[in-house]
């Protein structure tokens, strides 16, 4: 288990002073992953266009420590796969040397969606680089619009619940699947940093793993949006906390093929305690509406009994 | 020593880069420029080159590997044609606004629909206004020529701009000709050597690149753009110079053939030159006074240097292989007749669209077009937008 004291001594690559929204898990993601790094080493980051591009770098200010580019929405992978390629080209000609890591992050309608393609060519290649998709299961950056990540039932912009339509209509995309399918050296499903849980650390080791290992890497994170969750700010990480104590996002790595699964809950905890904790649910409450929610434990347990299975657990 | 050599245009371009050697191609096969990223991968499978070559999954991902290779301070080409170039354009776009040079050969197609792999000239000519330089090529020999002076061009502190390297697709991608190409030593002495600029991803210090650019700033970073654009008409004069003193072959905004005392010219873009040029001579022979000018940069636009070439002329014919669909000509028709205006006024602008998807256009084409214009002259009667060579 990492050492808080010695972690907090690591230098801070994303400063604050930034434009993201109070209690937005953006940040905090970044900040975690990037801890991971050593100290000497360098990051090239590429970010897709979304809340944390917007926000992170309005010129002519920048919060961010280690070089950063932001071309496109779609495009992250590709973009850092360009630049991973141009920097072994050049330690080939002897003119660059040192150490750098690659990492691009993406929101997950930069990565479920719009970005799909661009990150399944730049994995498949084998570019060293990490990507982190920091999933809030919708477009949060354009006003809360449905994406493939986003959860059956969700209300949002343009999957609104109305008089006979219950919000999502589709269940979420399994994207961190997607990416095992590629059988990448790592690819790895996490929470953000959460005092006081047995996974506090997962976020920050599996970034640690996936930095100490050649190749392409994923990581899926769930992470809370107050906005467009409709939570509050300062209860937030435990919602997410009930999202792996559902298994609604199981915490979960593989490696080479192998999969681990990192927390198993002791109970499974019913999904209504993660839907009625977020106003994006709340229709979903009502007595009408029990059937939605019976179909969508039952989807979340299909999942996690598949995973178990995966897992060599079950 | 200089050497000659026979070989196709993407050939030419594809050796071309193997002697520039540059850090990364993140390409994506398209026809007819297939041939330019399939020769190429072999050269990096033989070794004979130092280059990443990015086999990428689209051309929207080709031109993103080039523009985070080109942050990142490598020297990057790439290649493409049509529709491929389409799929790059919002990429064209912010690679020009981020100020990276990079050097892209376009074997210029057809844009669908319908689809069409033949040559015309709709792919570039839609890319006109991304803010990247266009040079244009009448032969292998050209597109060759073209090629290394424009990482030249694209480097310069003063510019620092994509550049599109354009050629006809098929005739002249995949016709053989006779060219001269330059020693391995030579090539490498004149594009110098590429290190990673201070302001690079990979540069001393970390650097945050294609920020959000809110209104106080976003305009003043244009007129940067539009600034460099200005140096670049310079810079293409400076590059043409010192690549005379190694080869002997000059170049310029554009060729004028036969100009000096033309009463009628036709101006033209690409190898359709080569065909009107033969044109020139015939009626020449039979004492008619024609003449005719070849764009090569037609992004920078040489619009007051092309209003002097035209100034002794009674009428013009603009040859557009691309329709542009503003219901009043092409691309090449609007931007001479404009830089015409208010400089040699009172001269007869016509406009000819020909060649789309690659119809033929035959010397009987274009002598009727040089008829036209005498006609014009004689009679004062003429269309101004006219489709040569289409069944009505």
């Amino acid at each position: 288990m990492p050492n808080l004291k010695e972690l907090s001594k690591k230098k801070v690559r994303l400063t604050g002073g930034h434009r993201m929204c109070a209690g937005c898990g953006a940040p905090m993601v970044v900040n975690w992953i990037l801890k991971a790094l050593d100290d000497d080493v360098r990051a090239v980051i590429s970010n897709a266009t979304g809340c944390l591009e917007v926000s992170t770098c309005l010129y002519p200010y920048t919060s961010w420590k280690d070089s950063w580019i932001h071309t496109a929405f779609e495009n992250a992978a590709a973009t850092i796969s360009g630049a991973e390629a141009a920097f072994k080209a050049m330690k080939r000609k002897g003119h660059i040397d040192g150490k750098y890591k690659f990492i691009a992050f993406g929101g997950d309608g930069g990565t479920y969606d719009i970005g799909l393609q661009s990150l399944s060519g730049a994995m498949e290649r084998g570019h060293d680089m990490l990507y982190v998709c920091y999933d809030n299961g919708a477009y949060m950056n354009t006003g809360i619009q449905r994406s493939s990540a986003t959860p059956y039932g969700a209300d949002t912009t343009t999957s609104p619940a109305g008089k006979v339509k219950p919000g999502k209509e589709q269940f979420r995309k399994d994207l961190t699947e997607i990416m095992v399918a590629h059988h990448l050296p790592y690819v790895a499903q996490t929470v953000p940093v959460i005092p006081g849980t047995p996974y506090m650390f997962d976020l920050y080791n599996k970034a640690e793993k996936a930095f100490s290992i050649e190749g392409p890497k994923f990581m899926n994170v769930l992470t809370p949006c107050p906005r467009g969750w409709r939570i509050d700010t300062a209860t937030e990480l435990e919602v997410v906390k009930l999202a792996v104590e559902t298994c609604f996002w199981p915490l979960y790595e593989v490696e080479n093929g192998v999969y681990k699964i990192n927390y198993i809950p002791k109970e499974k905890k019913p999904i209504t305690e993660w839907l009625k904790a977020q106003g994006r649910f709340k229709h979903l409450l009502k007595p009408e509406n029990e059937h939605i929610v019976q179909k969508i434990q039952e989807e979340v347990d299909r999942r996690w009994e598949r995973l178990l299975y995966l897992a060599g657990v079950k | 020593m200089a050497k000659r050599v026979s070989l196709s245009g993407n050939e030419a371009v594809a050796f071309g880069m193997k002697q520039i050697n540059p850090d990364v191609v993140a390409a994506f096969p398209i026809t007819p420029s297939t041939e330019v990223p399939q020769y190429f991968s072999q050269f990096v499978a033989n070794g004979e080159v130092d280059t990443e070559f990015v086999a990428v999954e689209s051309e929207h991902s080709a031109m993103s590997a080039c523009i985070g290779a080109a942050a990142a301070g490598g020297r990057v080409m790439t290649a493409t044609a049509s529709a491929g170039l389409a799929l790059m354009w919002e990429m064209l776009y912010v690679g020009a606004s981020m100020r990276l040079p990079m050097v892209l050969a376009v074997t210029n197609r057809a844009l669908s629909g319908p689809i069409n792999i033949h040559n015309d000239h709709s792919d570039t000519m839609g890319a006109r206004d991304s803010g990247w330089i266009q040079l244009y090529s009448e032969s292998a020999q050209e597109a060759y020529d073209n090629l290394i002076q424009a990482v030249k061009i694209g480097e310069h502190k003063d510019v620092q701009l994509p550049v599109m390297v354009c050629y006809d697709g098929f005739i002249t991608s995949h016709a053989v000709e006779n060219l001269e190409m330059l020693d391995d030593e030579d090539v490498k002495k004149f594009v110098g050597e590429k290190r990673i600029a201070p302001f690079a991803l990979l540069g001393q210090d970390p650097v945050s690149m294609g920020p959000l650019d809110l209104p106080n700033h976003y305009f003043e970073h244009k007129r940067l753009q539009a600034e460099a654009m200005k140096n670049a008409k310079k810079v293409i004069l400076e590059v043409a110079a010192e690549y005379e003193k190694l080869t002997g072959r000059k170049y310029g905004f554009f060729e004028e053939y036969k100009m000096e005392d033309a009463e009628v010219a036709i101006v033209v873009i690409n190898s359709t030159a080569g065909t009107a040029k033969h044109v020139v001579d015939t009626l020449r022979a039979q004492g008619k006074k024609v003449g005719l000018i070849k764009i090569r940069v037609f992004r920078p636009f040489p619009a007051e240097e092309l209003a002097d070439a035209l100034r002794n002329v009674k009428a013009v014919a603009v040859m557009d292989k691309a329709d542009s669909f503003s219901a009043a000509g092409g691309p090449l028709f609007a931007e001479v007749r404009s830089a015409m205006y208010g400089r040699v006024d009172g001269k007869i602008v016509i406009n000819y669209i020909y060649g789309l998807g690659g119809r033929d256009v035959t010397t009987a084409q274009i002598e009727k077009v040089y008829a036209d214009l005498f006609n014009a002259i004689e009679t004062g009667k003429y269309e101004v937008y006219n489709y040569l060579g289409v069944r009505e």
